[in-house]
C-alpha cells in the first residue's frame, strides 16, 4: 500500500516536470518532453494486448499511422481539428476490433507474425492509394495556429491529456473483471474458457485499447508535424521500440510502461546526442538486455536484494584482505 | 429423477482417427457414474465434446434440456457444465483464492471482482485448503494442485461436474481424501462423471458405470452387471480382474 502510494507520488511529479517544460526550456527539449509523452501514452497502450492479456502485437505502427492519415485526410477536407482527432480514434478503434476478430485467432509467434503483417499491409495499402493520400509523396496537414513555442506547449498537453487517459484506463482495468479476465488469458487461456472468459470477446476489447489511443496520438502527431508520409507513419522501428519501452519497465504493471518509455527515451537521447550512427544498435543492444537480465522488466526488480548484495560485496572486500595478510 | 445430460450419437474424427464413435447415453440429477476404458479410447475427447473444446463431428448434446451442441467452452461453464483437466490448468501466477474467484467472477454468479474472492473463501474451505488462499498456485503440490481444480469448478455452481482422472498421481490416503471430497460434492445435488482407471476407486463410488472402447460406448449400467459383462472383460479388465471379482464375490 505504502509502495504503490509512492509510486503515485513520484508519478504526479514526473508528470508535473514534463508539464512544465514550456516553462523554463528551450524549444529542443519541449520536443523531447512530447516524444517522452507520446511513447509513454503509446506503451500504456500496448500494455492492454501485450502486458495484461499476454499477446505479443507489433501492431502498434499500424494504429499509429492509421490515426495520422485519418486525421490528416479529415481536416483536408474541411473537419475541425479536435472533431478529426476523435475521428482518427473511433477509426482505428473500429480498425483494431474488426483486425482482432481474426488476428487473434492466433496465439504466440504466429500473433506476433500476423501482427507485425498488418503495419506492412496498412502501409502498402496507404501509399498505393494515391488518389486518397498522396501516395509516396505524403500529405500535407493543416498547421496549428501560433509560434512555434506556442504550438510545441499546445501538442504537449494535450498528449499530456491522452497519456492520464490511458493510464486511468489502465488502472480502471486492471482493477475491473475486464482486468482479471485478461490475467487469466495470459496465464493459461484454455483455463479461461474452462471457468466461463468469453475470451474471444476479451481478447478484442484488450486489442481495441491498445489501439485507440495510437490513433489519437497519431493524429495529433500529424497536426503537429505538418507532413506525413507512409515510411514515417508506419514505421517498424515505431513498432518494435513501443513494446520494448513496456518490457523495459514490466510488463502487465501499471506504472512499468511510464518507466519503460522514460528510461529508453532519455537513454536514447544520450546516444544521439553523444553516438549519433550508433543509435540504433541500442535499440538491439536493450533487447538484448532486456531478454538476459531483466525477464520481468525494472519496476519488478528486486531493489533490497540488488541493494544487499552490493553491500555485502562491499563488506566482504576488506575481509580476505584481512586473511590473505 | 430427472434428466441433466443426454448425448445423442454423438460422434468425433480427428482427420482418419473416429476418437468418439455414435455415443448416446444419458445423466440423471446427482447421478456419480464412472467412465472407464482403456487409454486411447476417447474419454478425454468425450469429454471435450460435452464441454465445448471440440466441436461436434456428428450427433447432439443436450443439457438441462437444451440443445448446447454447438456451444463454446465458456458458455458450458456458465451454464452449469464444469469440468477438470487430466493434467492440471491453474493460473500459476495468481493466488490461490484468486484462481478459486476466476470460476467465481466468470462462470458463477459473483457480480464483482471483490464478490468473488469473498464467496472463494467458502470453497477454499470446503476442499480444505483455506491455509493456501494467499499463494501463488504454481507453489501448491499435486494433491493440493486437485484440490484447488475442485474449488474453481464448485465456485462456478456447476449443476454437472465432469472429473477427468483426479485420482491420477494421488496415494491412497489422499485417494480416500479425493474420494471423500467428491461423495461431499455429489451431497450437494451435483451430477458427477468421473473417469478413472483405478477400478477399486470407480467401483467403490459409482452409481452407474459407463465403458468406451475404440471411441464406442460398449456398456452402460449398473456396476456389478457391467464388470461382468464379458466385452468390457475382453476389451479392459482383462480375465483376471473378472476372476478375482468372481472369487471375493465383490458386492457392488
Ligand atoms: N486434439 C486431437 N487431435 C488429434 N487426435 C486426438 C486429439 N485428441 C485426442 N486425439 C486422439 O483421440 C483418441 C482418443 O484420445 P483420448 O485422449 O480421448 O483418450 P482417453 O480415453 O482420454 O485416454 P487416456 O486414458 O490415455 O487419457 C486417441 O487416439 C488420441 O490420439
Ligand atoms: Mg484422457
Amino acid at each position: 500500500m505504502m509502495k504503490s502510494l509512492l509510486h503515485y507520488v513520484a508519478l504526479v511529479l514526473w508528470l508535473a516536470l514534463i508539464a512544465s517544460t514550456p516553462l523554463f526550456a528551450d524549444n529542443y527539449t519541449i520536443r523531447i518532453a512530447i516524444s517522452l509523452t507520446m511513447f509513454s501514452a503509446m506503451a500504456v497502450s500496448w500494455n492492454f494486448i501485450g502486458g495484461f492479456t499476454g499477446y505479443p502485437s507489433f501492431s502498434t505502427a499500424a494504429f499509429f499511422g492509421i490515426g495520422c492519415y485519418v486525421g490528416a485526410i479529415a481536416q483536408r477536407n474541411g473537419v475541425p481539428l479536435v472533431l478529426a482527432w476523435v475521428l482518427a480514434s473511433v477509426f482505428v478503434a473500429v480498425f483494431a476490433a474488426l483486425l482482432g476478430a481474426i488476428i487473434l485467432r492466433l496465439k504466440g509467434h504466429y500473433f506476433a507474425i500476423g501482427s507485425i503483417a498488418i503495419v506492412e499491409v496498412t502501409r502498402l495499402i496507404t501509399s498505393s492509394w494515391g488518389s486518397l493520400t498522396g501516395g509516396g509523396d505524403g500529405l500535407n496537414v493543416p498547421l496549428l495556429q501560433g509560434n512555434p513555442q506556442e504550438v510545441a506547449s499546445f501538442v504537449l498537453y494535450v498528449m499530456l491529456s491522452i497519456l492520464v487517459l490511458a493510464f486511468c484506463t489502465s488502472i480502471y482495468v486492471d482493477r475491473s473483471k475486464l482486468g482479471f479476465a485478461l490475467k487469466c488469458i495470459s496465464q493459461n487461456e484454455d483455463a479461461a474458457n474452462m471457468v466461463g472468459v468469453n475470451t474471444t470477446v476479451y481478447k478484442i476489447i484488450a486489442y481495441t485499447l491498445s489501439a485507440v489511443f495510437c490513433g489519437t496520438v497519431g493524429a495529433v502527431y500529424a497536426s503537429w508535424i505538418g507532413y506525413i508520409d507512409p515510411t514515417d507513419s508506419f514505421s517498424i522501428l515505431l513498432t518494435v521500440k513501443v513494446p520494448v519501452m513496456v518490457l523495459l519497465g514490466g510488463a502487465g504493471t501499471v506504472f512499468g510502461p511510464i518507466v519503460g518509455a522514460g528510461a529508453f527515451i532519455l537513454l536514447e537521447e544520450v546516444f544521439w546526442a553523444n553516438f549519433l550512427e550508433w543509435n540504433r544498435a541500442i535499440l538491439g543492444l536493450i533487447i538484448v538486455f532486456l531478454i538476459f537480465f531483466l525477464p520481468n522488466g525494472l519496476l519488478k526488480l528486486d531493489y533490497n536484494r540488488l541493494f544487499k548484495r552490493l553491500i555485502n560485496k562491499k563488506a566482504r572486500t576488506p575481509r580476505t584482505m584481512d586473511g590473505t595478510s | 429423477m430427472t434428466e441433466i445430460l443426454r448425448l445423442e450419437h454423438v460422434g468425433k474424427s480427428f482427420g482418419g482417427i473416429r476418437a468418439v464413435n455414435d455415443v448416446s447415453f444419458s445423466l440423471q440429477q446427482g447421478e456419480i457414474i464412472g467412465l472407464i476404458g482403456p487409454n486411447g479410447a476417447g474419454k478425454t475427447t468425450l469429454v471435450n465434446l460435452i464441454t465445448g473444446v471440440h466441436p461436434l463431428s456428428m450427433g447432439k448434446v443436450f443439457f438441462d434440456g437444451e440443445d448446447v451442441s454447438r456451444q463454446q467452452a465458456y458458455q458450458a461453464a456458465r451454464r452449469g457444465l464444469a469440468r477438470t483437466f487430466q493434467i492440471v490448468q491453474p493460473f500459476p501466477r495468481m493466488t490461490v483464492l484468486e484462481n478459486v474467484a476466476a470460476g467465481a467472477l466468470f462462470g458463477g454468479q459473483a457480480g464483482s471482482v471483490n464478490a468473488a474472492l469473498e464467496m472463494s473463501r467458502a470453497e477454499l474451505a470446503f476442499v480444505g485448503l483455506e491455509d493456501f488462499a494467499d499463494t501463488p498456485a504454481s507453489s501448491l503440490a499435486l494433491p493440493n494442485r486437485k484440490r484447488l481444480e475442485l474449488a474453481k469448478s464448485l465456485a462456478m455452481r456447476p449443476k454437472a461436474l465432469m472429473l477427468d482422472e483426479v485420482n491420477a498421481g494421488l496415494n491412497a490416503t489422499e485417494i480416500d481424501g479425493a474420494l471423500e471430497l467428491i461423495r461431499k460434492i455429489a451431497d450437494r445435488g451435483v451430477t458427477i462423471l468421473i473417469i478413472e482407471h483405478l477400478m477399486k476407486v470407480v467401483l467403490s463410488i459409482s452409481q452407474r458405470i459407463l465403458v468406451l472402447h475404440h471411441g464406442e460406448l460398449i456398456a452402460d449400467g449398473d456396476p456389478g452387471d457391467v464388470i461382468r459383462n464379458p466385452r468390457v472383460v475382453e476389451a479392459y479388465l482383462g480375465s483376471k480382474f473378472a476372476a478375482r471379482v468372481q472369487a471375493e464375490g465383490h458386492h457392488v
